[in-house]
């Protein structure tokens, strides 16, 4: 850790009124360049107790950053992980509403729900595979607060890793019936294909970014409880969205998930 | 253009092709060269490969995603002939001195059961039509120099069509989403790209009855026992000798390919 607890409670509070009140910031790094990775992570954790003591509760978790290619162009190993609040939840078909946001972008994922506790360290996708209740398609509505995109992943890990919006789709399998490397994403806007992929652009499969999550909190003494619903990352680019678009998702096996952005 | 210009082109990517070189884009060259005129010097080039004793054993389709018909500025595919000479399957080698300047394309192939003959083609025949589904490479070449193609050259060069590897699953299309199935495509053990079914004019499906309809109003069928490519479902990536390339699509099955 590099900064004192006075800095992170004060850069918690500035991260976490940006995202309130739809305001950009600069990254924050820029004025705090020791920043640590433990030091990102707390002023996360800190986001976290304020929306708690608020009354808000923690809906799900997320992990970021998830594919090869993104993690080789940041120069690093492991996704960022964060947590999404229970106000993020939009129901199947619901509405975004634009002025709350900053640069809303959307995200296709596979979502994992759990039915048993996962702590690592020493997780692996069979482990989280055993421990998965079942798995639905969703849609992330990300929402980074650093003006233009311009940041850092440490910038990121503060600001819960750009979370903002999310929605599942009613149509659930358990995991060990799919393969889910090879389950096909289509994102449609307006209905246009917008982008395409498949479950195995996530670290080569989802599973492997709950099995890493359940490892980051193990180091942290922490776990992954049963009944955690988790955002396993973003299976193509994340597509910018705005007032009127009509967003739908659909899953090989996994039905489909809308919602449209007012 | 006359049919002289047409067979003098045709003659000329017919021996690229033979002898492994390249030419100068024919676009450069007859700067009103339309697709029509593509296509008769591709049939030109057809028939001599047939001439020197290849068969027909099915059909390709090609610039089958947005991406692609956005990059040649055209709002349709373009199709190009199967032959056996092109043939490989799972598992087997391709002598890269064969080829030129190869690239590998994950696709979904279609094999016939009962013959298509456009107009009037839906999804509907298409599916009554299909024997099955398998995962395959197509490995796309060009006779162009570099890769400099329009879409007249490449409809002209049997829309750059080299080979191609079927897997070893028949997959009945009933039992698969062929519009939401995911690819992935593995280049010694690396994930190179991955995408769905839909990056082929929204489903695999569409593009065949395209093709159907398409060859139907030159009066040509698609054939019972044909293969017919349906088209990338990601990116092509190139290869070089020594590389060794997978596919695997959702629901339908692999195919392996190595480059010596």
């Amino acid at each position: 850790m590099k900064l004192d607890q006075a800095t992170i409670a004060q850069l918690a509070e500035h991260l976490e009124n940006c995202e309130l009140k739809a305001r950009d910031t600069p990254k924050i790094t820029d004025e705090h360049s020791a920043m640590d990775w433990d030091d990102a992570y707390a002023i996360q954790d800190e986001i976290r107790r304020r929306k708690i003591a608020r009354g808000s509760r923690v809906a799900g978790l997320k992990a970021g950053l998830t594919s090869f290619a993104k993690m080789k162009q940041m120069g690093v190993g492991t996704p960022v992980f964060g947590f999404l609040p229970d106000y993020g939840a939009v129901p199947e078909g619901g509405t975004i509403t634009v002025d709350e946001l900053i640069h809303p972008r959307i995200e296709p994922e596979i979502v994992f729900v759990m039915k048993h506790a996962l702590k690592g360290p020493g997780c692996h996708i069979g482990a989280v595979l055993a421990a998965t209740d079942f798995v639905m398609p969703g849609l992330e509505v990300i929402d980074s607060r650093y003006r233009d995109f311009k940041f850092d992943l440490k910038s990121v890990i503060a600001d819960n890793t750009s979370s903002a919006r999310f929605v599942v789709g009613a149509r659930i399998k358990p995991a060990a019936t799919l393969d889910l490397r090879t389950l096909g994403v289509v994102l449609e806007k307006n209905g246009a294909i917008v982008a395409l992929g498949a479950g195995a652009a996530v670290l080569g499969h989802p599973a492997t970014a709950v099995a890493m999550l359940a490892n980051h909190l193990g180091a942290r003494g922490e776990e992954i409880p049963a009944g955690a619903m988790i955002f396993s990352g973003g299976i193509t680019e994340a597509v910018a969205a705005g007032r009127g678009d009509n967003i739908t998702l659909r899953i090989h096996e996994l039905g489909s998930v809308a919602c449209k952005f007012v | 253009m006359d049919q002289a210009l047409v067979t003098q082109l045709g003659d000329e990517l017919y021996e690229a092709l033979a002898q492994r070189k390249t030419v100068t884009p024919l676009s450069s060259r007859h700067a009103d060269i339309t697709i029509e005129d593509g296509y008769h010097i591709q049939q030109r080039l057809i028939a001599r490969r047939l001439e020197a004793g290849e068969k027909v054993v099915g059909k390709k389709i090609g610039v089958t995603s947005q991406a692609v018909m956005n990059m040649l500025g055209v709002g349709q595919p373009d199709f190009g002939w199967l032959l056996d000479g092109m043939v490989y399957n799972e598992g087997e080698s391709i002598p890269m001195d064969g080829l030129i300047q190869p690239k590998a394309e994950g696709e979904i192939a279609f094999v016939l059961k009962r013959d298509l003959l456009g107009p009037g083609i839906s999804n509907a025949d298409v599916l009554a039509a299909t024997a099955g589904v398998m995962a395959c490479f197509e490995i796309v070449d060009s006779r162009i120099e570099n890769w400099k193609i329009k879409i007249q050259d490449t409809v002209a060069d049997n829309a750059s069509c080299g080979v191609f590897v079927l897997g070893d699953r028949l997959v009945d299309p009933r039992d698969v989403d062929l519009s939401t199935c995911g690819m992935i495509l593995e280049k010694n053990g690396e994930i190179v790209g991955t995408g769905a079914g839909a990056a082929t004019m929204g489903s695999p499906v569409n593009a065949v009855a395209w093709l159907a309809n398409t060859l139907g109003r030159l009066g040509i069928p698609l054939k019972a026992g044909e293969v017919i490519l349906s088209g990338a479902l990601a990116a092509m990536v190139p290869v070089v000798k020594g590389d060794n390339l997978r596919v695997t699509i959702g629901g339908i099955g692999g195919c392996s390919v190595r480059f010596v």
